[in-house]
């Protein structure tokens, strides 16, 4: 049988996919991937559904050794160095692993998570249409934890299809955007200033869960107990310490702190991509301008396919290349479960 | 029956979802309605929606934006809030059994301190509580529940503890909780039930919902163990005492 063989990973690596919609009533979140965008674009490389199962690969090296015959695959994401058996693989192109050579990637360049899809998907058992991995749960496929050395990944064997690369918008930069609320009411007018004003910065203390956000102390007017409400994807609650976290894709589906405003959909893969340590601001927008552009994101996730290219003539990414050892840009491992329990309880 | 109540209020939690708030506070009347619209959102079928997560005091609407915008949405879950809601169905009653105290429920004796009372008088007045599950939320299957008798209401724990087993039973404030996967909490600890509210693999995976009643009775630490084992294995062990 065909498969590609996790030869090395690092912390915070998994498979996740759209994730698993309809049992937030129950208490099950959606998981999925951090950054829509870029596991669409991967899977479109590949002519898999947009949302199937990638390997979605932290701030650290990875390799990954094709078995039983080659595996074709796709990398999106954050920029990294790339290559199979010394040859350089470009970012946002597909490649072909012949069968025992082995895909080496570098630490992740100016974003945290890259995308690593497998042509004709990863199959795994689905739990409520996902396999995305949910720990805490015991849920995702194959594997219901995140990737470890030696994990096998199935696969196809390489359909021999020309390879492409993919042109992508370019990247977006300024503030993060935000709709204010649910519970902007819950902060003086100075507090909700303060935090549209201020220069923000991710801590290391960050995980799929929720980033944690270092810059000045955000007070609340009437104490930082509410009662529980839903959260969704970029819910930005403010717990006791003033310090506010967003809340990603792993979050509960409650939670008992004001929540002062929401990243708007369209910023959130962008946002989630942020590096630890990387400033950045926030920038209040109103709801017909955040639906709007909700709107133009889900078209740009349809034009995916009419942006697929022929791999002649594509520019490496050389800087990434030389950057291949160096570990300059990486955050330090994720502490999970320090903060969570202050912060994350029922 | 009154011709209208007063309208939610609407807060927009992003650009895909709106909270439809009926009260700050955990209120009874405003669960009711929480559960009401949950039900009159399913029953009409809205455009655009979903998902929705009921919550004690408000009732979280996700919907997709590309096919109906906030304004539109808003105005039709602020009629549905406002029609006089549809007899409730009769609820369903689970009994859920629980071993109390000893190493299932640490925290028994100091909560019988702290309440100037005994173990024993803390078990009769959890066991004899009239429960309503009013939301499931945190974890999968953690269902909150609302009824808990007055005496019991205490702060939560100064510092939450890491982890606490599958099956908690326990108590916060003002609410008392079944857990099902261990977690983090900082709420105390009266004992365990070897009954999974989630549990893949078994039908139904999730086996409360929100507006069922629950009533808790008390077993032993040997009756806790085989129960647990019989769980393990997929059986159900809360009895449904009526549908």
């Amino acid at each position: 049988m065909s498969k590609l063989i996790v030869t090395s990973i690092g912390p915070a690596s998994s498979v996740q996919d759209r994730g698993r919609y309809g049992e937030q009533r129950y208490g099950l979140v959606p998981n999925g991937a951090m950054d829509r965008l870029a596991l669409a674009a991967a899977n479109t490389l590949l002519g898999n559904d947009p949302f199937a199962a990638c390997v979605e690969i932290g701030p650290f090296t990875a390799s990954f050794t094709a078995r039983g015959s080659a595996v074709r695959v796709a990398l999106t994401g954050a920029s990294r160095s790339a290559e199979i058996a010394g040859r350089p693989m470009a970012l946002d192109a597909s490649m072909t692993i012949t069968d025992g050579e082995t895909l080496t990637l570098g630490f992740a360049k100016g974003g945290s998570f890259s995308y690593l899809a497998i042509e004709g998907g990863i199959d795994g058992e689905e739990t409520f249409g996902s396999v995305a991995v949910n720990q805490r749960a015991g849920l995702g496929s194959p594997y219901p934890r995140p990737l470890q050395s030696g994990d096998e990944l199935p696969a196809r064997p390489a359909s021999g299809a020309p390879e492409r690369q993919i042109e992508l918008p370019t990247a977006v930069t300024g503030p993060i955007r935000v709709v204010l609320g649910p519970q902007d009411d819950e902060f003086s007018d100075e507090a909700k200033a303060l935090f549209l004003a201020s220069e923000w910065k991710i801590s290391a203390t960050s995980d799929r869960m929720g980033y944690r956000l270092e810059g000045p102390f955000i007070k609340h007017l009437h104490g930082h107990n509410i009662v529980s409400d839903g959260t969704v994807n970029g819910s930005i609650q403010v717990p006791g310490n003033g310090a506010p976290i967003v809340l990603m894709p792993d979050r509960g589906t409650t939670g008992g702190y004001p929540k002062i405003a929401t990243v708007i959909s369209a910023d959130f893969g962008r946002f989630a991509q942020f590096p630890a340590g990387t400033p950045f601001r926030f920038k209040a927008v109103g709801m017909n301008e955040a639906q709007a552009e909700a709107r133009k994101f889900a078209e740009l996730l349809r034009s995916l396919p009419d942006r697929l290219r022929s791999i002649e003539g594509f520019e490496l990414n050389l800087e990434a290349l030389q950057d291949a050892n160096v570990a300059g840009s990486a955050v330090s491992a994720v502490d999970a479960g320090t903060w969570q329990a202050e912060v994350l309880q029922p | 029956m009154a011709a209208s109540l007063s309208p939610p209020r609407l807060l927009p939690s992003g650009d895909s979802a709106i909270a439809v708030e009926f009260a700050r506070t955990i209120d009874d009347i405003a669960n009711q309605r929480v559960l009401a619209l949950d039900k009159a959102i399913s029953a009409a079928a809205v455009e655009g929606v979903t998902e929705t997560v009921p919550t004690y005091r408000s009732l979280l609407v996700h919907y997709d934006p590309e096919r109906i915008d906030f304004e539109t949405l808003g105005a039709r879950l602020v009629a549905l809030a406002e029609a006089p809601a549809a007899p409730a169905a009769s609820a369903r009653r689970w009994r859920v059994p629980v071993n109390y105290g000893g190493e299932n429920g640490i925290d028994l004796e100091d909560v019988a301190k702290a309440l100037n009372t005994t173990p024993d008088e803390v078990v009769k007045r959890h066991v004899g509580g009239d429960y309503r599950v009013a939301m499931i939320g945190f974890t999968p299957g953690w269902s909150y529940l609302s009824g808990l008798d007055k005496s019991l209401h205490m702060p939560r724990r100064q510092s939450p503890r890491v982890f606490t087993p599958m099956g908690t039973i326990s108590i916060g404030g003002v609410q008392a909780g079944i857990q099902c996967l261990a977690a983090p909490s900082g709420w105390h600890l009266l004992g365990r039930t070897a009954v999974r509210t989630f549990q893949l693999h078994r039908d139904p995976v999730f086996l409360t919902e929100p507006g069922d009643r629950v009533t808790f009775y008390q077993v032993d630490a040997k009756t806790f163990a085989e129960q647990d084992r019989a769980a393990e294995a997929g059986e159900i062990i809360a009895e449904l005492v009526a549908a």
